[in-house]
């Protein structure tokens, strides 16, 4: 039950971020994952630099496609670089990592969403500047 | 007497001849587990920190005071050349931790130094980017929108310098102590600080840069 490589004890319940899961130790094999994550990841990179340049798309789809393109590239990092898949001896890192999600939606989103309405709704500044007079 | 996180590590596998008494004490995770967890949480602390300058910036983007623009200002070429450096680092540091693992000298120090390079060669290329525009008069003082840029970009930077150093003495730790338990559970530490940064940088060239020039 011991890991050779690490001459830790391998305890079948959970798995260390970045450690890949049991049997995927072979050398080959992880050159092999890391190769295809660096692949993808350089697709994503490379159509993510070509769709904000050209004017083939339809423009006003343009940053829908690139954040999609953004959020999939880090997928392929998590999984690929971080070794963070949806076995389940990866749940506490699942989970960690759910919840860091979760926070980061809420501040990016709810950030923009109450920001744009206070805008919205705000004085304009000349008429603001007029009334203090 | 109980088995406790130390007892498990070094031998890599319970004390001899202690029985367990129960399943919780035999339930107890591998001192490499328990610490790349702690490490992976305070990267998602970190994360969160930087959604915070993401939330930022993208709130004050359009607040340029009458100055430049992010479409003035950056340049997609000198961006894209980063971006291919920190790429290619992450997979040297992937290669670094196999050759780790694998106990390959030639791997592990030829990748490290790649990394180091490649790593190396990102931070200058990104202050080159910052000492232009403050030439030009951009620096984070003209706009909100360039002091949100300075933070997020120059945050991200600095982790990577910081990273750096991180690396020189995994480096050093490795030469001096060899693949020893403890110095390649910290070596783990590093691949996934340096691999988390590749991903805020995902964030930052896709936020920052390709909608700033794209929209």
């Amino acid at each position: 039950m011991s890991d050779v490589a690490t001459g830790e004890l391998l305890y079948h319940g959970d798995i260390a971020p970045g450690d890949e899961p049991a049997g995927g130790t072979e050398i080959v094999e992880g050159i092999r994952g890391y190769l295809i994550g660096l692949g993808l990841a350089v697709l994503a990179t490379f159509v993510s630099f070509f769709v904000a340049g050209t004017s083939l798309v339809w423009q006003p789809s343009i940053p829908a496609a690139l954040i999609v393109l953004a959020i999939a590239q880090m997928g392929v990092h998590i999984v690929f670089f971080i070794h963070i898949t949806t076995r389940p001896d990866s749940m506490n890192n699942i989970m960690a990592l759910s919840f860091g999600v979760f926070i980061v939606f809420v501040l990016i989103v709810g950030s923009v969403w109450v920001m744009t309405h206070l805008n919205h709704n705000m004085i304009p500044m000349e008429r603001l500047m007029q009334m203090q007079h | 007497m109980s088995i406790t996180i130390d007892d498990i590590d070094f031998a890599g596998a319970p004390v001899a001849d202690v029985p367990l008494a129960s399943h919780a004490e035999r339930s107890v995770a591998s001192r490499r587990i328990v610490t790349a967890f702690g490490f992976w949480v305070f990267l998602l602390s970190d994360v969160i920190m930087f959604s915070a300058l993401f939330a930022t910036y993208v709130v004050l983007v359009d607040m340029t005071a009458g100055g430049p623009r992010g479409k003035d200002l950056f340049n997609i070429s000198a961006v894209a050349l980063e971006t291919g450096c920190l790429l290619a680092s992450s997979f040297s540091c992937g290669m670094a931790s196999l050759g780790a693992r694998a106990r390959i000298n030639l791997m592990y120090y030829g990748s490290m130094i790649a990394t180091l390079v490649l790593g190396a060669a990102f931070v200058l290329l990104e202050i080159r980017d910052f000492a232009g525009m403050v030439a030009q008069g951009a620096g984070p003082s003209r706009s909100a929108f360039l002091s949100g840029f300075f933070a997020l970009v120059g945050c991200h930077g600095l982790h990577v310098t910081l990273g750096l150093l991180f690396l020189l003495t995994m480096m050093a730790q490795v030469y001096a102590k060899g693949y020893r338990v403890d110095i390649l559970r910290r070596l783990l530490c590093f691949a996934l600080f340096w691999h988390t940064l590749d991903i805020i940088w995902v964030g930052i060239f896709t936020v920052v840069y390709l909608l700033g020039v794209a929209v």
